[in-house]
C-alpha cells in the first residue's frame, strides 16, 4: 500500500500538465455484505487510455461499472467512497444516472448490438439523446470513426445480428461514440474476438484516445501494455471470512509498469508466475 | 465356442427394451389420443351432414342455432359470432393489462414485489372457471356492466368477456414476462449504456426483442378465450340468433354444446350429432390459432448467440 502512495505522489508531481478526468478516493464496492473491490484511489487522466489489469475476480469489471454508475442496476450493489467525474461527484444525491450514462459512455465484453438494423443501432442513441438532426450524417461519422463505415455503408438496413463478432463490436463502439460522450469505458471488449477482430480494435483505440478518454478492463496484460497509457494492477486478496476482495495494487504509467515495477505482485504477475 | 466373444442382440438387458418402449407409448400416447378425438369427432359430424334434415350451405349461412326446437335449424354463424366477440372482448381486457403487468414485472418492480406478484398472478390462473363464470354472473354485470351501461340484460357479452379476459391475464402475463425475462441482458446493459431511461429501454429495446413470445402469448390467448366454456355459458346466456349487440345475451360454440349435452337429446339424433359438428369447428378454429402461434413465433424470433 505504502509503495502505491507513494507512486501516486510522484506522478502527479511529474505529470502536473495532465487533466484528470477520473478522481477516485478510497473507493469501495459492495454487494450486499461481500466486498467486491476495496479502497481504490486514483487518478485517470484526459485523452489517455488506462487499462485495468488483474486476475479473476480482483474487481476490475465492478470498478469500472461504477464510473458511469451501471452498478446503480444490481439492486445490492453499493458504492461507497468518491468517484470525482470531471470535479462532480457521480455518487451524489443530485446526480442522474441517465445523464452520467450519456457523458461516459461504455463498451461490453459480449457485442451487444440491438436486434434492428445497423442504421437503427446507431440511430437509437441518438434519438435518446435528441441529437436527431443531421442523422444520416451523424451515422455516417460515427461508424466511419469506428472504422466500419467502408464495411456496412452499402448495407445499413441490414440486421445487425447478421455482422460478425468483430464488426458488431465496433458498431457498438460506433453508437457509443455517435452520442459524442466525453470518455469511453472498455469492459474487456476484445475478449470475445478473435485476434485479428482484437488487432483493429486496438488500433481504433488510438484513434479514438484522440477525442475521448478511454479506460480499458482486460485480462489480457500485452493487450494493456500495447494500448495503454496507464496501468492498474488489481489483485484479490482473501479476507477473514474466506471471502476474496479486489484491491488496488500498484498503478503507474504503462512503460513504468512493465519495465520496472514496484511492487514485486505486479512484477510477478507481469511475468506470468501467476494470474 | 465357448470362448466366443459374445456380442449377440440378446445380451441387451430386457429392462432397456421395457423402459424403453414404455416411454416411447407413453409419448405416443398423446398423438394417438389427438388422433382417436379427430376421427370421433369428424365420423358423427359426418353423420351430422348426411342427415336430410341440415347442409353444409345451411350450417354456414344460416343465422338461428336452435337443434332441440320443433322446427330446428342448423345455423352455426350465431354461434361463432358470438365466439368470437366474447373473445374479442376477453383480448381487449387481457392483453393491455396482461401485457403491462408482463412489462411491469420483468423491468421495473424490484425483486421484493416480483416475489409477491407473481404468485397472485398465478393464483388467480388456478381460480376454477366456474367461480369467475358466478363472480360474472353476480357481481361484474349488477355492480359494473349494468350500472355503467344503460340497457344491459342479465346475461350478456360483456360481463362474460370481462371475466374471461380476467381469467387469461396470467396466461398472457406469465408467457410475456418469460418472452420478457429471455431478452439477453446485454442489450438492456446497452441500451442504459447510451443513458437510457427504464421507460424507453423497456418499451423501445425489451419488447421489440420480445415481441415473438409477446404475439405468441395473445394468439394462445386468444385461442384460450375461443375454448372458454363455463364462464360463457353461465354468464353469457343462450340467445341462439345472430346478434350483435354486447348488452344482450350471446351464445358461443362451446356453451351451446353444454346445453344440447346436458339436455335429454336421444343418441344419434341430428341434434345429438350436431354437438360433433360445433366440437370440430371449435377444434379447427384454435387448432389454425395454434399453428399461427407456432409461425409467428419462428418467424420473429430474434436468433441470439
Amino acid at each position: 500500500m505504502k509503495g502505491v502512495t507513494l507512486n501516486m505522489e510522484n506522478k502527479t508531481s511529474s505529470k502536473i500538465d495532465l487533466d484528470s478526468v477520473f478522481s477516485v478516493k478510497n473507493v469501495s464496492v459492495n454487494y450486499g455484505d461481500f466486498v467486491a473491490v476495496k479502497n481504490v484511489s486514483m487518478e485517470m487522466y484526459k485523452n489517455k487510455i488506462t487499462a485495468f489489469i488483474g486476475p479473476s475476480g480482483c474487481g476490475k469489471s465492478t470498478l469500472i461499472r461504477s464510473f458511469n454508475r451501471m452498478n446503480d442496476l444490481v439492486p445490492s450493489a453499493k458504492v461507497s467512497g468518491e468517484i470525482l467525474y470531471q470535479g462532480i461527484n457521480l455518487y451524489d444525491q443530485n446526480v442522474d444516472p441517465v445523464q452520467v450514462r450519456r457523458r461516459i459512455g461504455m463498451v461490453f465484453q459480449k457485442p451487444n448490438p440491438f436486434p434492428k438494423s445497423i442504421k437503427e443501432n446507431i440511430a437509437f442513441g441518438l434519438r435518446v439523446n435528441n441529437m436527431t438532426d443531421n442523422l444520416d450524417d451523424r451515422i455516417e461519422k460515427a461508424l466511419t470513426q469506428a472504422a466500419l463505415w467502408d464495411e456496412v455503408k452499402k448495407d445499413l438496413d441490414k440486421n445487425a445480428l447478421d455482422l460478425s463478432g468483430g464488426q458488431q463490436q465496433r458498431l457498438c463502439i460506433a453508437r457509443t461514440i455517435a452520442v459524442e460522450p466525453d470518455t469511453i469505458l472498455m469492459d474487456e471488449p476484445c475478449s470475445a474476438l478473435d485476434p485479428v477482430a482484437t488487432k483493429k480494435i486496438e488500433d481504433l483505440m488510438q484513434l479514438l484516445v484522440n477525442e475521448f478518454s478511454i479506460l480499458i478492463v482486460t485480462h489480457n496484460m500485452h493487450q494493456a501494455s500495447r494500448v495503454s497509457d496507464y496501468c492498474a494492477f488489481f489483485t484479490t486478496k482473501a479476507t477473514e471470512d474466506g471471502r476474496r476482495t479486489g484491491e488496488l495494487v500498484e498503478y503507474n504509467d504503462t512503460k513504468t509498469m512493465f519495465t520496472n515495477p514496484i511492487q514485486s505482485l505486479t512484477e510477478e504477475y507481469i511475468s506470468g508466475r501467476f494470474g | 465356442m465357448s470362448n466366443e466373444l459374445e456380442l449377440s442382440r440378446k445380451s441387451v438387458p430386457l429392462i432397456e427394451k421395457f423402459v424403453k418402449n414404455f416411454i416411447k407409448l407413453s409419448a405416443f400416447g398423446a398423438i394417438l389420443i389427438s388422433i382417436a378425438i379427430v376421427l370421433t369427432l369428424s365420423t358423427e359430424a359426418i353423420n351430422f351432414f348426411q342427415s336430410p334434415e341440415v347442409t353444409l350451405k345451411e350450417y354456414f349461412t344460416a343465422t338461428r342455432w336452435t337443434p332441440t326446437f320443433k322446427n330446428p335449424e342448423y345455423g352455426v354463424l350465431p354461434l361463432i359470432s358470438s365466439t368470437l366477440y366474447i373473445a374479442t372482448i376477453a383480448c381487449l381486457i387481457s392483453f393491455p393489462i396482461g401485457l403491462f403487468s408482463a412489462i411491469y414485472l420483468s423491468e421495473f418492480a424490484s425483486k421484493r414485489t416480483r416475489k409477491i406478484i407473481k404468485p397472485v398472478l398465478e393464483l388467480l390462473a388456478g381460480v376454477p372457471t366456474v367461480v369467475f363464470g358466478y363472480f360474472a354472473l353476480n357481481w361484474i354485470t349488477p355492480n359494473i356492466v349494468q350500472k355503467f351501461i344503460p340497457g344491459t340484460g342479465v346475461f350478456n357479452a360483456i360481463s362474460a368477456g370481462m371475466a374471461v379476459g380476467i381469467m387469461i391475464v396470467p396466461t398472457i402475463a406469465s408467457i410475456s414476462d418469460d418472452a420478457l425475462n429471455a431478452v439477453p441482458k446485454g442489450l438492456k446493459m446497452g441500451a442504459f449504456a447510451l443513458g437510457s431511461t427504464k421507460r424507453i429501454t423497456a418499451l423501445k429495446i425489451m419488447l421489440p426483442a420480445a415481441i415473438s413470445g409477446i404475439i405468441a402469448s395473445f394468439i394462445l390467448g386468444f385461442s384460450r378465450a375461443i375454448g372458454e366454456t363455463m364462464i360463457v355459458t353461465i354468464a353469457g346466456g343462450q340467445y341462439p340468433e345472430l346478434n350483435l349487440d354486447p348488452r344482450s345475451a350471446m351464445y358461443t360454440i362451446t356453451s351451446s354444446i353444454v346445453n344440447v349435452s346436458l339436455g335429454d337429446t336421444p343418441h344419434g339424433t341430428t341434434a345429438y350429432n350436431a354437438l360433433f359438428a360445433l366440437g370440430i369447428t371449435l377444434f379447427l378454429m384454435t387448432f389454425i390459432l395454434n399453428l399461427a402461434s407456432d409461425y409467428i413465433s419462428r418467424k420473429y424470433r430474434k436468433v441470439y448467440e
